[in-house]
């Protein structure tokens, strides 16, 4: 097991916004969290990469525990964080952005290991190559939506949380942007995802967790949840599109 | 009514307008008291000397200001310890050659300001925070803290002036040129080239070190700096290193041309938050062109109006019209802003 989150409560001053969540995720698996807006999704991997801290509870990554470490330890044990609305760096270009998504490899590791990793980036997205040194804020939503992936890519994460990477983009994109996560399996990089479109997010992942208001209610394959009544009814607007 | 100061073109235009009878009244002023272009181009050099210091205090605001949020008013108190050690150190009675001991005295200095401002930041900023100190909170701390540095001063070194010697021919009178009959001290000249150089190591660690670009990606969006692993409690540590060592700089060169004494620190302080609130807090380069501008104006300011003891209050006339019409500055845009909610 890769990560395991045990029983986290965490707050947002008073507001209880997870309640004894647990989940885990298996090494080269596509784990999908599915859920409406204000579920606890995001509050859910901000808090497995340090940005909050749950109360009560643990979550131990590669067998140890990562519960109360500050963001900087968890990247540097390998866990990368794509956050929601991208938040590229909008005024520096796009390689310094890529840059500094491996800013904890700088000086630890060889550049040129640094340098295969920003190939292996151009080359799933030629487009970045091409915008080198454009400024983040300049390009496109899809295009900043690669260039947040590829930054997150570039922290060499074993496990990497992808936040509502289909946000705002038109539904070409979306595929390409799933499509590319799903070959990012096959090079052997595991990925917690957190979606909104239910639909897509179940087709990529081999599983799935449904939260509502801050719980996890139901988990199971994906190719299961893409069946239950109860997910067609609420989140895959009833019978297929 | 509603909407019409929110207008645009109308703020604009009143803006050209109230520029138009400025320059009309300075203009009017100078020829009635006969002041040629000679005069205005000595004005104009003596407060391009005294608004590179107000630039470089500006620098040190904004450089605090757009990694941590804090507007630092104890900015101006890093320059009067600047001028103070470096004078004291300069008066010990070692036996080294007077330029070698200054030399040393500098570096000393440098070093003692700068940790001053990173025990400043760890003693209190750093602790208050992470309590979740709102940010009014800590700015109040850089205010207590300025009283505490300013009565620590008084008591070390009492309300004498002090003396730094200028640079060039290490004496209390300076060497002084006569380009085209104007008066040109040496020392301008060392504080034009000091400022030039602090700006160019700044670009250099901002545009080509990983750490410096850390530091501007914690200044655009300090929470996907976070995710990147950059800890942002370092990055403000990093922040009030350099605005203290590059305050403490401005202290050095100018205390060279001026008396320091224990109070200077509140001036520079103010003039130099003028300046950097013309750069909107944000845009280092501005916020050195707005000391420069608001040292130019207030020298031809009270040059044509002879009125010298109302200098300081030209400044805090800009200050009070910036805040009040374009909080968010008079020159360029900052990187803070688009992704903030």
């Amino acid at each position: 097991m890769l990560l395991e989150v045990k029983d986290i409560n965490t707050y947002y001053g008073n507001i209880h916004a997870l309640k004894d969540v647990s989940l885990h995720v298996d090494n080269g698996e596509i784990v999908a969290v599915i859920g409406a807006n204000g579920a606890g999704k995001t509050t859910l991997l901000n808090t497995i990469s340090g940005v909050l801290h749950s109360r009560t509870g643990e979550i131990v990554f590669e067998g140890r525990p990562i519960t109360k470490l500050s963001p900087d330890k968890v990247v540097h044990l390998g866990i990368s964080q794509v956050p929601e609305r991208r938040q590229v760096f909008s005024t520096l270009d796009v390689l310094d952005n890529l840059l500094l998504g491996a800013y904890l490899r700088h000086g630890r590791e060889p550049k040129e290991e640094i340098q295969k990793d920003m190939d292996f980036v151009f080359e799933i997205f030629p487009i970045l190559k091409d915008r080198q040194k454009q400024m983040g804020g300049t390009l496109s939503g899809g295009e900043q939506q690669m260039l947040a992936l590829g930054r997150g890519l570039m922290a060499k994460p074993q496990l990497l949380l992808l936040d509502e990477p289909s946000l705002g983009l038109a539904p070409l994109l979306v595929r390409e942007i799933f499509r590319v996560a799903g070959e990012l399996r096959e090079h052997g990089t595991t990925i917690l995802l957190v979606e909104q479109n239910a639909r897509a997010a179940l087709r990529l992942a081999d599983r799935g967790y449904v939260m509502e208001t801050g719980n996890v209610v139901l988990e199971d394959t994906s190719k299961e949840l893409l069946g239950d009544e109860r997910v067609q009814e609420a989140y895959l607007g009833g019978s297929g599109s | 009514m509603q909407g019409f100061l929110g207008n645009r073109s109308v703020k604009r235009g009143l803006t050209v307008a109230a520029m138009v009878v400025l320059v009309a009244l300075v203009l009017f002023l100078a020829y009635q008291k006969n002041f040629g272009p000679k005069a205005f181009a000595q004005w104009t050099i003596d407060g391009i000397r005294g608004g590179s210091i107000y630039g470089l205090v500006g620098l040190g605001f904004v450089v605090i200001f757009s990694v941590t949020g804090v507007i630092n008013f104890a900015q101006g108190e890093f320059v009067m310890l600047g001028a103070m050690f470096c004078a004291t150190f300069y008066a010990l009675d070692v036996p080294l050659p007077p330029p070698l001991k200054l030399v040393v005295a500098i570096i000393l200095t440098v070093i003692i300001v700068t940790l001053v401002g990173v025990i400043f930041e760890r003693a209190t900023i750093s602790p208050a925070r992470a309590r979740g100190a709102h940010i009014v909170t800590l700015i109040i701390i850089t205010i207590g803290f300025t009283i505490t540095v300013r009565a620590i001063a008084l008591l070390l070194w009492g309300s004498r002036a002090k003396i730094v010697p200028a640079f060039t021919n290490l004496q209390q009178t300076d060497v002084i040129f006569r380009p085209l009959g104007l008066t040109l001290s040496a020392q301008s000249l060392w504080i034009w080239g000091t400022v030039a150089v602090v700006l160019a190591a700044l670009y250099y660690f901002f545009e080509r070190t990983m750490m410096g670009k850390a530091f501007r990606a914690c200044a655009i969006n300090p929470r996907a700096a976070e995710l990147m692993g950059i800890n942002p409690s370092r990055m403000s540590l990093l922040s009030f290193a350099l605005a203290a060592a590059v305050g403490a700089v401005g202290g050095i060169v100018f205390g060279a041309a001026t008396r320091p004494q224990y109070d200077m620190g509140l001036v520079f302080g103010l003039k130099g938050f003028v300046a950097a609130i013309m750069a909107g807090m944000v845009n280092p380069l501005g916020a050195v062109l707005g000391g420069l501008i608001l040292g130019v104006a207030e020298n031809v300011g009270a040059g044509v109006t002879g009125l010298y003891g109302y200098r300081d209050l030209i400044a805090f006339v800009i200050l009070i019209l910036i805040l009040l019409f374009r909080p968010q500055g008079i020159i360029g845009g900052g990187e803070r802003g688009v992704e903030q909610t």
